[in-house]
């Protein structure tokens, strides 16, 4: 196979999958649309149904699983058109951030029961892939000499993965926050009487932060060992490395928080909203108007 | 009471508010605040022009910028008050606790609580022989208190290690990077090829030392340049590959060897390393007086101002009366565009130009202001021609005459000695090491008591979940011994 017919290829399984994730978001939306129908007028003694939803929720699950095995096959080809990694640019992070986030969700699917989360991630599947191949999209193209290293593959993918995990987090904490708000007025509305509890969700956020942290650590010390070989210094102060520093230490504040001082809901997961914001600013910003050495994104 | 016993009492107060925990917490989330201005106001280590063209487009807000250290945000008071004050509370709290933790190795679980009923997982069963359990727990490997009716047991203390391990690691880093700064140094030096570096602060364009570094612990090797190779894509005019080929002696005069140096692949010298961090173009030129006297002949540095290594730089020749300086721009594949005008289009040099215009009067190298060489301060001179030269072109331009010769590419070495740099690593390391430890270690106790049943209970720390199968399966177990 030719690079270009791989370049090509995989531009359409990127289409493709995003056609998955489209019917994935349509089916989650019914599931919540109809979990909002269920009940009758009275809605204090209704009794839910939810072998309806269940149905076109696991359909929406089995749309998930395979647009992400779609969009697997295109980061793959999009990596042999270029004979390397396939993250050289800003279209590539963000094709393999998406793959990484949905790789985040499934697995979260399978461990923690997160259905609940198949609507927001679908759509912010298909946001980024749609940025991607419109806004972002460059051909398959050889790197610049800096980043040619062994330390791109474990630098960058730890960092791509870890990343996928904190958004997941921030998705649960930010469904925390919505949820809390309903709780306070009162009563959750219908839609939302199947997720899980708020003690639930404060603790997901959490495992998932814990779990990743030492990756993004990693990532971070892995980035310095490349900086020292390829700039002659491990830590410079640019601004990547800067928010890369930030994210961690608003990070480590929030597992201080949780674990030591005892932080739990509203607080915590403001906090974990923080941390992850400032990982999406140094995805977003410093890749596409920032200054500095990290500036690969080709746009 | 006395005033030395509230001065005292007060200082303890001081330091109990330092190490608590809230505190700590504060700390880091200013820290994680504080270094966000850094990346948003260019910073005089990482970019000192962008700064100097701060000052110059917007004086009044640079002072008052530059007032709170905004352009020196990570070497400034208040950033370093916050990571000083920070690892002071850290130390304060990590070691008591690694006293407490190693005074613990040898100790035994605490005593047996009163009531187990009140504890997780209570579960009563028939009566078992409490050495079964206890040889059972032992297997697991359980820290075991045996009284005559209880059995207290503990696993996990790993989880602590791992803990306070990852705290005094990041100590650790913080050492070592003072230890760069303290005994470190960086320079710069532009190379021409062909031209030979020898290690000496003579030699640099740019070399700083840190605070108990002096001149004369350079390593005394030189370097030679004798080729560098640049590839390009032809498609996106992209850098491919740069590879530089060296002769290099340690030192200076003993047998030389020849070395690559290439972007990921410095040279290495102890705890000195020689990186190739920027490339460009030198074009050579020969200038002659009206007597046909030549008073400048060689390589000019000039500076790469795209990708495609349009280049600017500046041809001084001090030597001529009155003086002569040439305002120039080199293109190593010239193209014409109505709209920019001359501009390169490909960074190798295929089809090169040497834009000048040519300048009369005093080049103010004689003020003691310092100047820089790719440009000239042409207040006090007036333009006497304008002119486009090919390869081997000659120009006469009343006050003599310049050929252009050809070029020669140059290399910017940067040489950097950071002895902090290995225990950072190991600090590092450590610190990772650390983290996983305490992440996958649970901490648990399980207690057994002989009342008139067996009581089983367990405590996890923070919740951990996985302690109620542990309890089932050792209740099964004494269950089937019975």
């Amino acid at each position: 196979m030719s690079d270009k017919v791989a370049a090509l290829l995989s531009n359409d399984f990127i289409y493709a999958a995003m056609a998955l994730y489209t019917l994935a978001f349509l089916t989650h939306a019914v599931e919540v649309a109809w979990s909002i129908k269920t009940p009758a007028a009275s809605v204090k003694k209704t009794k839910l149904d939810f072998s309806r939803t269940e149905r076109v929720g696991r359909l929406a699950s089995a749309f998930m699983i395979i647009g992400f095995l779609l969009l697997l096959v295109a980061v793959v080809l999009r990596g042999i058109s270029a004979n390397r990694v396939p993250w050289g640019n800003m279209y590539e992070f963000s094709i393999t951030g998406a793959l990484a986030f949905s790789a985040a969700y499934l697995f979260g699917l399978k461990k923690y029961k997160i259905r609940f989360l198949g609507l927001p991630v679908a759509i912010a599947v298909l946001l980024t892939l749609g940025t991607a191949i419109t806004l972002l999209y460059r051909p398959s193209t050889p790197l610049v000499p800096a980043l040619k290293s062994p330390w791109l593959v474990i630098h960058v993918s730890t960092a791509i993965i870890s990343g996928g995990v904190f958004l997941l987090a921030n998705c649960i904490a930010g469904t925390y926050l919505i949820l809390d708000r309903y709780e306070q007025k009162g009563v959750r509305p219908n839609w939302a009487l199947k997720l899980p509890t708020l003690e639930v969700l404060d603790n997901l956020s959490y495992r998932l932060v814990a779990l990743v942290f030492p990756l993004w650590s990693f990532s971070v010390i892995a980035g310095a060992i490349w900086a020292e070989a390829a700039w002659g210094r491990y830590w410079g102060w640019d601004p990547k490395e800067t928010w890369a520093f930030i994210t961690w230490v608003a990070y480590a504040a929030y597992l201080h928080a949780r674990v030591t001082v005892g932080w739990r809901g509203r607080k915590a997961a403001w906090l974990c909203l923080f941390a992850g914001s400032t990982f999406l600013f140094n995805y977003i910003y410093v890749n596409v108007w920032g200054t500095g050495r990290h500036t690969y994104s080709g746009l | 009471m006395s005033t030395v016993l509230d001065s005292r009492s007060f200082l303890r107060w001081c330091w109990r508010q330092l190490t608590s925990m809230r505190t700590a917490l504060i700390l880091l989330l200013l820290l994680s605040i504080a270094a966000i201005p850094g990346s948003l106001f260019p910073q005089r280590t990482q970019n000192p022009l962008k700064v100097r063209e701060y000052f110059v487009n917007d004086p009044a807000t640079a002072k008052w910028l530059d007032r709170f250290s905004l352009f020196d945000v990570y070497g400034s008071p208040w950033f370093s008050a916050i990571y000083l004050l920070l690892f002071i509370s850290l130390i304060g709290c990590v070691l008591p606790r690694s006293i407490e933790h190693l005074k613990a190795i040898g100790a035994k679980p605490p005593i047996t609580p009163k009531n187990l009923d009140r504890m997780e997982f209570f579960t009563e069963i028939e009566k078992v022989d409490l050495d079964l359990a206890e040889k059972y727990l032992k297997k697991k490997g359980f820290r075991i208190r045996r009284d005559i009716d209880s059995i207290s047991a503990e696993k996990g203390y790993a989880r602590e290690s791992g803990n306070l391990l990852f705290h005094l690691s990041l100590v650790l880093v913080l050492i070592a990077i003072g230890i760069g700064s303290l005994f470190g140094s960086k320079g710069d030096a532009i190379l021409n090829i062909g031209e030979r570096f020898i290690n000496t602060p003579t030699s640099y364009d740019i070399l700083g030392f840190g605070k108990y570094q002096s001149e004369d612990s350079l390593p005394p090797f030189s370097i030679t340049a004798k080729a560098f190779k640049a590839e390009y894509d032809p498609a996106t005019n992209a850098p491919l590959d740069y590879t530089l080929t060296i002769n290099t002696a340690n030192p200076v005069g003993s047998l030389e060897r020849d070395e690559i140096i290439k972007v990921n692949k410095p040279l290495k010298y102890g705890s000195t390393k020689i990186y190739l961090q920027a490339n460009g173009y030198s074009p050579t030129v020969i200038v002659k007086d009206k007597s046909g006297k030549v008073v400048l002949d060689g390589p000019v540095t000039f500076l790469p101002q795209d990708g495609n290594l349009s280049s600017i730089g500046a041809i001084k020749v001090p030597d001529m009366d009155p003086q002569i300086g040439f305002v120039s721009s080199f293109l190593p594949t010239a193209d014409r565009d109505p709209v920019r005008g001359g501009f390169s289009s490909y960074p190798e040099v295929l089809d090169p130009r040497l834009l000048i215009s040519i300048w009369q009067g005093d080049l103010g190298l004689n003020t003691g202001v310092p100047q820089s060489v790719y440009r000239i301060d042409t207040s006090k001179m007036q333009r006497i021609g304008l002119k486009a030269l090919v390869l081997n072109e000659t120009y006469d331009f009343g006050e003599g005459s310049i050929t252009f010769t050809g070029w020669k590419s140059w290399v910017n070495l940067q040489i950097v000695n950071d002895p902090g740099k290995g225990y950072a690593l190991v600090g590092a390391i450590l610190a990772i090491l650390g983290l996983l430890i305490s992440l996958i270690t649970r901490q648990r106790r399980v207690w057994i008591k002989q009342g008139r049943k067996t009581q089983v209970a367990g405590l996890a720390k923070n919740a951990i979940p996985g302690l109620e199968n542990e309890i089932k399966d050792l209740v099964k177990e004494l269950s089937n011994e019975r």
